[in-house]
């Protein structure tokens, strides 16, 4: 039906869509979703991969990264309120405390 | 493209389609009617007799409810966020009526009978939670956040408890697909709740937090937070809130009826002895109906005795319908139809029974406190609900490996997981609650 | 011909989430349109007859991580915030090497062999069980794995609890 290039190419623009967003934004939690975004066009690709093959392996490694994706952003969003009392921003270029 | 080759294509989503126009098209109507009975049994409780003015005996009241709703103007906070506070009551009410989608209202009344059907009522479920927070979020005012906050805040502690709780059920049944589950309660020949009590307890309590009911309405308690996050919605957007919200009544109700009580089958369902109990669901409405007529006269109104007279031939109608199957040749259609036209008269009367206990309680008990709610959900509710799916696995294992009697197995955990629920409360209440507490953790 | 509508259309769905996820000034909205591209994901998986990772996509990434972000969102929300510059000095060479990048990956997708190799179809009534055999493989051949995610989660549940209270 759909080949399988197909899948691959919307992985990678998704792919894209994520990397431009971590480079490009200042705002961290905005660069943490676009690294959701990356997990998410990894997760499509491994999918794609296992139907073509017929096996089930490329969906139990998605289902780790999506439990490694909760666990991340659980620790980075915790790591963002800690960062936000102390200082009271929320932007990446701000956060230079280990600056010299 | 003929005709033919067109309808090809298209029938096997007919059915579907249907079913799922009738839903969403009476779900209104029903919930309306689910806030009447509330006022009544509300009523029926504090001794007096409710809302009796609007038709008879206030069967109209749902209606003259509607309307003002819909004609009151549709105020907009001024600093609000327009889309998301446009889009926020959509999302709840979005997600209660897809929830409807997978449940089986009898064996043949079901939208889609997915392979994952249970997950994905979760899943959707844990969707609207959503719709809760942003609708806070949009409103820009102290009181929606913060009542939006300690909303999903609860609906996400006890939302672990209740899956943990549904794990429990499907444990027993082997199957994620609504359909098997209550086919796995026919061929074991008993309701699920007999078999694992504690799992219907704790999907109880945990389904009346999910809801947002009382003893669990802290986000939503007129004397703490005026409304919570429905504060800024008036006229129809609050009716779209109150909707999902009773929506989501009947889903936690269905899930119920169709994980521990059996679906749309009658007591006793696979013992030939009690077939006497088919005949109940029309002697049942026959009663109705007699009492309908009995009212009738007594009504002081002209407008009123007749409108009591029809609601009366309605309930005979209806026991018509129902007896119908009964009296008619075996092997026919209309006995064919049996299972579907009783079994969904079982399954309504068990999610109605269902929404009658969660009335019951709302107007029985006091409210908890936020901190104490959540001190439920996370140090009583979770851990019994890990050991209570524990001791079903154990109990599996021991009657499937070791062939001990099933009976036996079952009340062995049954009796560990209560000795400790014992603990659980033991150890709760040891813990100083309260401000005392505060000195330890907190920074206060 | 469904099954390639359907994927198309979340596809597009996919692709125009993820662009109004990296460019809304509202952080909130940004949030919303996440979960779009995240459901359009499930329903990419749906087509792909992963049912089990349909519903687990749902019910966790949609369901809670999406959740946690809009709470952390709320709680560390500033107005000012809205009035600043949202992207880096550094966003047009950002923006050219994703797309060498993109284009890089469509050209070696297109120059290959093996590219346009179809989905196996499978008439519906013969598909085994996805969640049966991702339940099989999960206990038997990667149970070590499961067991370390476990840890993981349990790991990270501790961690973000330490983080997130007010005096460590």
């Amino acid at each position: 039906m759909v080949p399988i290039g197909h899948y691959l190419f919307l992985s990678a623009a998704l792919l894209g869509i994520g990397i431009v967003g971590v480079v490009t934004r200042r705002n961290v939690i905005i660069i943490l979703m676009s690294v959701e975004l990356i997990l998410n066009a990894v997760n499509i690709n491994l999918v794609a991969f296992s139907r073509l093959v017929g096996s089930v392996e490329g969906h139990i490694f998605a289902i780790f990264i999506i439990t490694d994706a909760a666990a991340e952003a659980a620790v980075g969003l915790g790591i963002i309120i800690a960062f936000f009392r102390n200082r009271e921003t929320v932007l990446g270029d701000e956060m230079d405390i280990l600056k010299w | 493209m003929n005709v033919n080759a067109i309808f090809e294509a298209v029938q096997p989503f007919l059915l579907p389609v249907l079913f799922a126009v009738v839903i969403v098209a009476l779900l209104p109507l029903v919930a309306g009617y689910i806030v009447l009975v509330e006022r009544k049994v509300m009523a029926d409780m504090q001794v007096r007799l409710g809302p009796m003015r609007v038709g008879p005996h206030g069967l109209l009241q749902p209606i003259a409810d509607a309307v003002k709703l819909l004609l009151k103007e549709d105020i907009i906070p001024e600093s609000a966020d327009k889309a998301i506070f446009w889009g926020a009551p959509l999302i709840s009410v979005t997600c209660a009526m897809l929830a409807l989608s997978a449940l089986p209202i009898g064996p043949f009344f079901q939208i889609a009978d997915l392979n994952v059907g249970l997950l994905f009522i979760l899943g959707v479920s844990a969707l609207g939670i959503f719709g809760i927070v942003l609708g806070g979020w949009a409103s820009n005012s102290h009181y929606s956040l913060l009542g939006a906050l300690r909303s999903a805040a609860q609906l996400v502690s006890y939302e672990t408890s209740a899956g943990m709780a549904v794990v429990g059920a499907l444990l027993l049944a082997g199957t994620l697909s609504t359909r098997g589950i209550v086919q796995e309660q026919s061929d074991v020949g008993a309701w699920f709740v007999f078999v694992a009590p504690i799992g219907f307890f704790i999907y109880l309590v945990a389904s009346i937090a999910e809801t947002n009911r009382a003893p669990f309405d802290m986000p939503e308690a007129e004397s703490e937070l005026v409304a919570g996050y429905m504060t800024e919605y008036s006229g129809f957007r609050w009716a779209l809130y109150f909707l999902a919200e009773y929506t989501n009544m009947i889903v936690v109700a269905s899930i119920a009826t169709t994980l521990f009580l059996g679906g749309w089958l009658r007591p006793f369902a696979s013992t030939p002895f009690f077939n006497f109990l088919d005949f109940f669901p029309p002697v049942m409405m026959l009663g109705i109906a007699g009492y309908c007529f009995y009212r009738a006269p007594i009504q002081p109104v002209q407008l009123q005795k007749l409108f009591m007279a029809a609601v009366g031939l309605l309930c005979v109608v209806m026991a018509l319908i129902l007896a119908a199957p009964l009296v008619a040749p075996a092997g026919s259609r209309l006995a064919a139809a049996k299972p579907g036209i009783h079994g969904a008269f079982w399954f309504l009367l068990k999610v109605a029974s269902y929404i009658y206990v969660f009335m019951w309680l709302r107007f029985t008990f006091p409210r908890y406190r936020f901190d104490q709610l959540m001190k439920l959900g996370w140090q009583f509710l979770l851990p019994l609900s890990i050991v209570n799916v524990a001791g079903i696995a154990v109990a599996l294992t021991l009657s499937r490996t070791l062939g001990w009697p099933r009976i036996a197995c079952f009340l062995l955990t049954t009796v560990l997981t209560l000795a400790s629920a014992a603990w659980l409360v033991r150890v709760g209440e040891k813990q100083p609650t309260g401000i005392a507490a505060e000195g330890e953790f907190g920074d206060a | 011909m469904l099954d390639s509508v359907v994927f198309y259309i979340f596809a597009a769905l996919a692709v125009i989430s993820g662009i109004l996820v990296v460019t809304r000034r509202n952080v909130v909205h940004s949030a919303i349109f996440l979960a779009t591209a995240l459901l359009s994901t499930a329903g990419i998986f749906l087509s792909l007859h992963a049912e089990f990772l349909f519903i687990v996509q749902i019910i966790v990434y949609t369901g809670g991580i999406t959740v946690l972000y809009v709470f952390v969102i709320m709680l560390v929300n500033l107005d000012v915030a809205l009035h600043q510059v949202q992207f880096n000095r550094q966003w047009l060479v950002a923006l050219l090497l994703s797309i060498v990048l993109g284009a890089q990956v469509a050209a070696a997708l297109a120059l290959s062999r093996g590219s346009l190799y179809s989905m196996p179809v499978a008439p519906a009534t013969q598909l085994e069980p996805n969640t049966e055999q991702v339940a099989w493989s999960l206990f038997h051949t990667y149970m070590l794995p499961f067991e370390v995610a476990s840890v993981l989660l349990l790991v990270a549940m501790i961690g973000a609890v330490v983080m997130s209270k007010k005096r460590v």
